[in-house]
């Protein structure tokens, strides 16, 4: 196969930038950024009243999962999207803070909503005891560490089975109740899912505006330089595991009760693997990025379920598409249609100058 | 006792295994100086300005700022401490805006913690409204108005060099280091560069510079060094480097002859 000219092959990539250029999407986007606020507030407000819509559980249950990846997929791009380390061992996360809600709930008998942060800060100081060993690492080489990590969390639960039940799981995990209301229904859930995935855009878009957030971005682009600036990178890269950690701890917390049962089998690499092609197929280093690719993930693994085992085959296809087609997702990097660009507040305050380069 | 120079390095070795690539090199530099260290390629300025500024630790010697030594300490302390520095090979953040890059350099001035972040609480505000309000006036200051919301990588080359230099400003430094800043210019983008750095010289800061265009040192600078082969050969005020027979050895080799006029780009 040999590309004769460059002509023959359009690719989505150059459909999406001849797209990009015509007067109707830079209308599309310049509307977008100048009524931002409403449109995100209208659209909360739509998610807020569609379970009144339908009666399917089963609806909302997949919705629920679009929510629950995307803040997994959303705490995996913290770390590997915008300060660019590898890290593959986000389902090892996700089983500390499961196993944390589901033990302290079942054995400790403690109010979920006082285990929820307990849990996220579990995890966060686990993610810490990782990232220190590893701060020196990169590449492949913190891919590997993190995967392990993963399959070890995931062994301690198997076998550790006087506190985790080992291959019996834990099952009878109580609900979370708020105001003596139990949230027990798949709609109930719905609703927490849903604060919880705004919760944490919020506080993520929040962080990655700050001085922090900028940090983790200069060591992605160039540790040495970011150094010789004056950011203390070691630093910065364990803030920043403990701040993925926490989140898909937190993702776990709220994933116990909701499925009543958990044992080893759920965190198994294969979820890791998961989570990552969410990332990858959306775009890394933008909020938005996860999101998408959790709802495109998560549909096609319902819209694909009649052809069983295969549909994992179709992933695979469909992220080699990704890596030659668009290798920065969907939704990643600055020249998508959909990323989030800049502060929009700050050109508010001073005019724009038009680039002319 | 006077007070102690702004920077000094003193007995300064660095050797990779058997290669001795810098050896017992001193530089003092003092308040206001543009100093220039020149030398053919492969006389160890770059791997003598990584181990100034702890990028590189020196095998021997030691590294002062203002008198306290800071050979031991890490690039991101000595940063802190008020040294900037700009790379041979530029490095930048590619994919953030410039006025992004710049931000950065704010780094150590701002105090949000994460909370302050997830809060905007006033700190935080205080935080951004300055990184937003200097990061404009450095951005002004060094031209880059138009370019303020490029991405550095988009840049043209020469650009891209001023982003460094306005990154490097970002830090309030007391001395800055500059790794062969016109490299890959054209004469009059040359030409500029040495009125910019006159200029930043003019406003206080002073500037230690490596380079290789003659003309651009011996115009801009008003004290110079020069290295062959990992060692000094040579310091002092641009004519007298200029007489000296030593450099004119390294730059044109024995029985040369010499005029000002004739050394043009060595």
């Amino acid at each position: 196969m040999k590309r004769t000219s460059d002509s023959k092959w359009v690719t989505p990539a150059m459909l999406i930038a001849s797209y990009k250029k015509s007067p109707q999407a830079q209308a599309i986007e310049r509307f977008y950024h100048k009524h931002r606020t409403v449109l995100m507030l209208i659209l909360i407000a739509f998610l807020c009243i569609f379970p009144f819509f339908t009666n399917k559980s089963y609806v909302l249950g997949v919705i629920c999962r679009i929510f629950l990846y995307s803040i997994l997929a959303g705490a995996l791009n913290t770390i590997n999207g915008y300060s660019g380390q590898f890290c593959l061992g986000i389902a090892g996360f996700f089983c500390v803070g499961a196993y944390s809600e589901a033990i302290l709930a079942t054995a400790a008998k403690m109010n979920f909503w006082v285990i929820l942060p307990i849990a996220g800060l579990l995890t966060a100081a686990i993610g810490l005891l990782v990232a220190l060993p590893t701060l020196k690492m990169q590449g492949i080489y913190l891919a590997i560490v993190t995967l392990g990590f993963s399959e070890i969390a995931r062994l301690i639960a198997l076998n550790w089975t006087s506190l985790t039940g080992g291959p019996m799981g834990i099952k009878g995990i109580p609900v979370p109740v708020i105001f003596g209301f139990a949230i027990r229904s798949t709609r109930h859930f719905y609703y927490l899912y849903l604060a919880v995935a705004i919760l944490f855009l919020v506080v993520t878009s929040r962080v990655i505006r700050s001085r922090i957030g900028r940090a983790w971005m200069s060591i992605r682009e160039d540790q040495l330089a970011a150094k010789s600036l004056g950011v203390y990178t070691s630093r910065y890269k364990a803030l920043n595991f403990m701040y993925g950690a926490f989140w898909a701890g937190i993702a776990g917390a709220i994933y116990a009760p909701y499925v009543r049962f958990i044992d080893s089998t759920y965190f198994t690499l294969d979820e890791g693997w998961n989570i990552l092609s969410m990332m990858i197929i959306g775009g890394q280093g933008t909020l938005v990025g996860p999101i998408v690719g959790s709802v495109i993930v998560n549909y096609l693994t319902e819209l694909l379920r009649p052809i069983g085992q295969w549909r994992l085959v179709a992933y695979a296809l469909l992220i080699i598409v990704m890596m030659w087609w668009r290798p920065q997702g969907l939704a990643g990097a600055s020249n998508s249609i959909v990323a989030v660009k800049g502060d929009t507040k700050l050109r508010k305050n001073s005019p724009r100058k038009e680039v002319q380069a | 006792m006077s007070t102690p120079a702004l920077f000094e390095a003193k007995n300064i070795c660095k050797y990779f295994g058997g290669l001795k690539a810098v050896q017992q090199v001193d530089m003092t530099i003092e308040r206001g100086d543009i100093y220039g260290i020149i030398g053919p390629n492969g006389a160890g300025k770059t791997t003598f300005f990584n181990a100034c500024s702890g990028i590189d630790k020196p095998t021997k010697g030691h590294v002062y700022l203002e008198g306290e030594e800071i050979t031991h300490l890490a690039p991101e302390q000595i940063a802190k401490k008020g040294m900037a520095r700009t790379f041979q090979n530029i490095k930048l953040f590619r994919y953030m805006s410039v006025l992004e890059n710049v931000k950065i350099g704010f780094h150590n001035q701002l105090k949000s913690t994460l909370f302050d972040a997830i809060l905007h609480t006033k700190t935080y505000k205080q935080d951004e409204a300055f990184a937003a309000e200097r990061g404009e006036q450095i951005i002004e200051q060094v031209g880059l108005g138009p370019f303020r919301d490029t991405l550095a990588g988009n840049l043209p080359y020469g650009v891209q060099r001023k982003v460094e230099i306005a990154r490097a400003l970002a830090l309030d430094p007391k001395i800055i280091l500059l790794d062969e800043p016109a490299a890959g210019m054209n004469p009059s983008e040359t030409h500029n560069l040495m009125k910019f750095i006159k200029d930043l010289n003019a406003q206080g800061y002073t500037i230690a510079v490596i380079e290789h265009d003659m003309k651009f040192v011996m115009n801009a600078c008003n004290k110079i060094l020069v290295l062959n082969f990992g060692q000094k050969i040579s310091e002092g005020g641009p004519s007298e480097v200029q007489q000296d027979s030593k450099v004119i050895e390294a730059y044109f080799g024995k029985g040369s002859f010499t005029e000002e006029g004739r050394h043009g780009n060595a």
